[in-house]
């Protein structure tokens, strides 16, 4: 008791510098919000590397690329007869065709089909010296490892969506982030900074392939199956 | 002990629709040369570098497929000589798990043994250079990057796309063309079936002997060549008392090359 009572004297004290008045109506205030100082320091310390960590870090991380040519896979789904095999198809010998060659746009864009300035750009740039597109495989996977779509596609009758996200809806390429470290695109390391993931999609890790694997062989897989 | 083992055991380690497979290399030496294509073949195969000089020097040439010569030390008209093609034996091993020498001494798992197709394997970019499992092979069939690999301009584009390219400070062996299995895998996929018909998957040594000597396929399939050739009465395996259980049998109408290839001193351990 006698200790709070010495500190009450010596709040009411130093409030005497300032005035008066306070000294003697309240003379606990100054003391208690000095004690806010490190909430406040600590709570925008807290803020702004969240705000470092969450939005600064992951610009750091993940450079970006717009693809060389804003393609769209509503346009064209309604242009060509046979779905998405008239540009993604099975090979005879199993391979998959991946983003077709420029030779499979020229079939209808030897000249304009409409007006829009993407379209002359495209062929102005690409159509006409007959130079391939380079884009930019949004799931290209490090060299190391082997994937089959004709495991997924055809086997186990995966949706493409599953692995790929809506890519086949989309109105226009997205840009192509990757990270600057190791080069790998973004969509193998997951969108989320944190690491966390909702669907298939969002993350194609090893770990990702095997998760999958593991549950629909009930079993994991050698090595050799996803490398090469 | 061979036959019991490769009779024996079906489809125990599969719980999953997997069937299972032992793919194996039958070679016969009576009718190797020792003209070295299968070693070129390989090379070309599985982006094996080369250099200026290409003679036998461990430390600048690696190779997956080795020609070895062997003689049987008799003075001239008694004098033989035999070449013997080493591939990597994927050992088995005999009591399914951990006796595969190389890798039950991995601190990495940088190498594992298939259970599913019997292959091992070499993941190059887990594999931090250690060189244990050269030290554990008895075949001496694991080799080591020491520089990074160097092609001539333009060879680079020569280069086989199914299978990576290695870097400097990592181990590496034959992988029997493993590329190949998922090659012919995806062309099965596509057709609607799961089996890979024994011409859809051989090796490049294998297509590559002008002798025939080489025959490679599904040791337990008896559909496959290599199913009878492998029971010969003149089939054996390198260092078979070693327990290693190899995948890899050699035929050799002439005893003292048999003798040489099991080098049986007399005291080795139980396989
Ligand atoms: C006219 C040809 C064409 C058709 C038809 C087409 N695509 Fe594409 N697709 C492309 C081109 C070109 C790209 C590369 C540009 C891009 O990523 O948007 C691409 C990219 C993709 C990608 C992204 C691959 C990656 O990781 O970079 C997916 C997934 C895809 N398409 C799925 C589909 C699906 C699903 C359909 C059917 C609904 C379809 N596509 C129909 C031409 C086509
Ligand atoms: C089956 C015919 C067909 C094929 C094949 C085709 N396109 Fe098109 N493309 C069209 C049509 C139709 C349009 C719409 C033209 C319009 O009305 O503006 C179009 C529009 C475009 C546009 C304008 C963008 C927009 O949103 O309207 C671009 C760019 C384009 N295509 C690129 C490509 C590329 C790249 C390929 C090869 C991967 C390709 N196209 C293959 C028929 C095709
Ligand atoms: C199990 C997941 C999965 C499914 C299902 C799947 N993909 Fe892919 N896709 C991948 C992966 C992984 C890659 C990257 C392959 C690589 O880099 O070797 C890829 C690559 C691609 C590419 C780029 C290939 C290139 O080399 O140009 C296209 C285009 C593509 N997929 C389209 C499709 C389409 C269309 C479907 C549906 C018919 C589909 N994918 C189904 C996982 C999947
Ligand atoms: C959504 C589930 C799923 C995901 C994600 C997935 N896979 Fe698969 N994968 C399967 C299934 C199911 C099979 C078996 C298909 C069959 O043979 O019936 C398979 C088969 C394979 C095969 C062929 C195996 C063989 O024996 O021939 C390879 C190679 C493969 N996957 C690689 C990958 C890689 C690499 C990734 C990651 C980039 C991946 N998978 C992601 C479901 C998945
Ligand atoms: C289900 C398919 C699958 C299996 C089985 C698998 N991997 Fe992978 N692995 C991948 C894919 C896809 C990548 C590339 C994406 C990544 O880095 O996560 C990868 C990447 C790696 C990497 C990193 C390479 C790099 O450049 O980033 C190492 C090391 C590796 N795997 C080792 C192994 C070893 C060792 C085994 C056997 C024990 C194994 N993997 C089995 C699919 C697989």
């Amino acid at each position: 008791m006698s200790t709070t009572e010495e500190k009450e004297q010596t709040a009411g004290e130093q409030g005497g510098e300032h005035g008066p008045e306070e000294a003697t109506h309240e003379p606990v205030k100054p003391g208690a919000w000095r004690f806010l100082i490190p909430i406040v320091a600590f709570g925008a310390g807290f803020v702004s590397l969240l705000v470092l960590g969450w939005v600064i870090f992951p610009h750091l991380l993940y450079g970006e690329k717009q693809q060389p040519v804003d393609f769209s896979h509503v346009v064209h789904q309604e242009a060509v007869d046979e779905g998405c095999e008239s540009c993604h198809f099975f090979r005879e010998d199993g391979s998959f065709s991946g983003i077709p060659k420029l030779e499979n746009c020229v079939q209808c864009h030897e000249e304009p089909m409409g007006e829009s300035s993407e379209e002359a750009k495209f062929i102005a740039e690409y159509v006409e010296p007959g130079k391939e597109i380079p884009w930019h495989v949004y799931a290209r996977q490090p060299q190391c490892a082997f994937f089959s779509h004709a495991a997924h596609v055809k086997m186990a009758e995966l949706e493409c969506a599953k692995c790929h996200g809506p890519v086949g809806d989309s109105d226009h390429a997205r840009p192509y982030q990757y990270n600057r470290l190791t080069k790998y695109s973004r969509d193998i390391w997951g969108w989320n900074i944190a690491g966390f993931k909702k669907k298939t999609a969002d993350r194609m890790k090893m770990d990702d392939c095997a998760e999958c694997h593991e549950e629909s062989k009930g079993h994991k897989d050698a090595c050799f199956v996803c490398h090469k | 002990m061979k036959e019991v083992h490769h009779k024996g055991h079906g489809n125990e380690h599969h719980k999953g629709h997997g069937r299972t497979y032992k793919y194996g290399m039958v070679i016969d030496l009576d009718k190797c040369t020792g003209c070295g294509a299968c070693m070129v073949a390989c090379m070309a195969e599985n982006n094996l570098p080369f250099r200026k000089d290409n003679t036998n020097d461990r430390l600048t040439q690696n190779f997956w497929m080795r020609v070895y010569k062997i003689s049987n030390g008799r003075p001239f008209p008694d004098s033989e000589i035999c070449y013997i093609p080493r591939p990597c034996q994927h050992c088995e091993g005999y009591d399914h798990h951990h006796h595969t020498p190389c890798v039950s001494v991995c601190p990495a798992t940088a190498t594992d043994y298939s259970h599913e197709t019997g292959i091992v394997s070499q993941i190059y970019t887990r594999c931090f250079g250690c060189r244990y499992c050269m030290a554990a092979c008895p075949y001496h069939v694991r080799v080591f990057n020491w520089w990074d690999p160097k092609w001539p301009k333009g060879m680079n584009k020569y280069l086989n796309p199914d299978v990576s390219v290695r870097m400097r400070g990592v181990v590496e062996k034959c992988s029997f063309c493993y590329h190949r299995l998922q090659r012919a895998r995806n062309k099965a996929y596509v057709e609607g079936r799961r089996e890979v018909h024994e011409d859809e998957y051989q090796t490049a040594c294998t297509q590559a002997c002008p002798a025939g000597a080489v025959t490679f396929g599904d040791l337990i399939n008896p559909k496959h060549k290599v199913y009878k050739l492998k029971d010969s009465p003149y089939a054996f395996r390198l260092l078979e008392k070693l327990g290693t259980n190899p995948k890899v049998y050699y035929v050799s109408t002439k005893d003292w090359v048999r003798k040489a290839g099991k080098v049986f001193l007399g005291n080795e351990g139980r396989g």
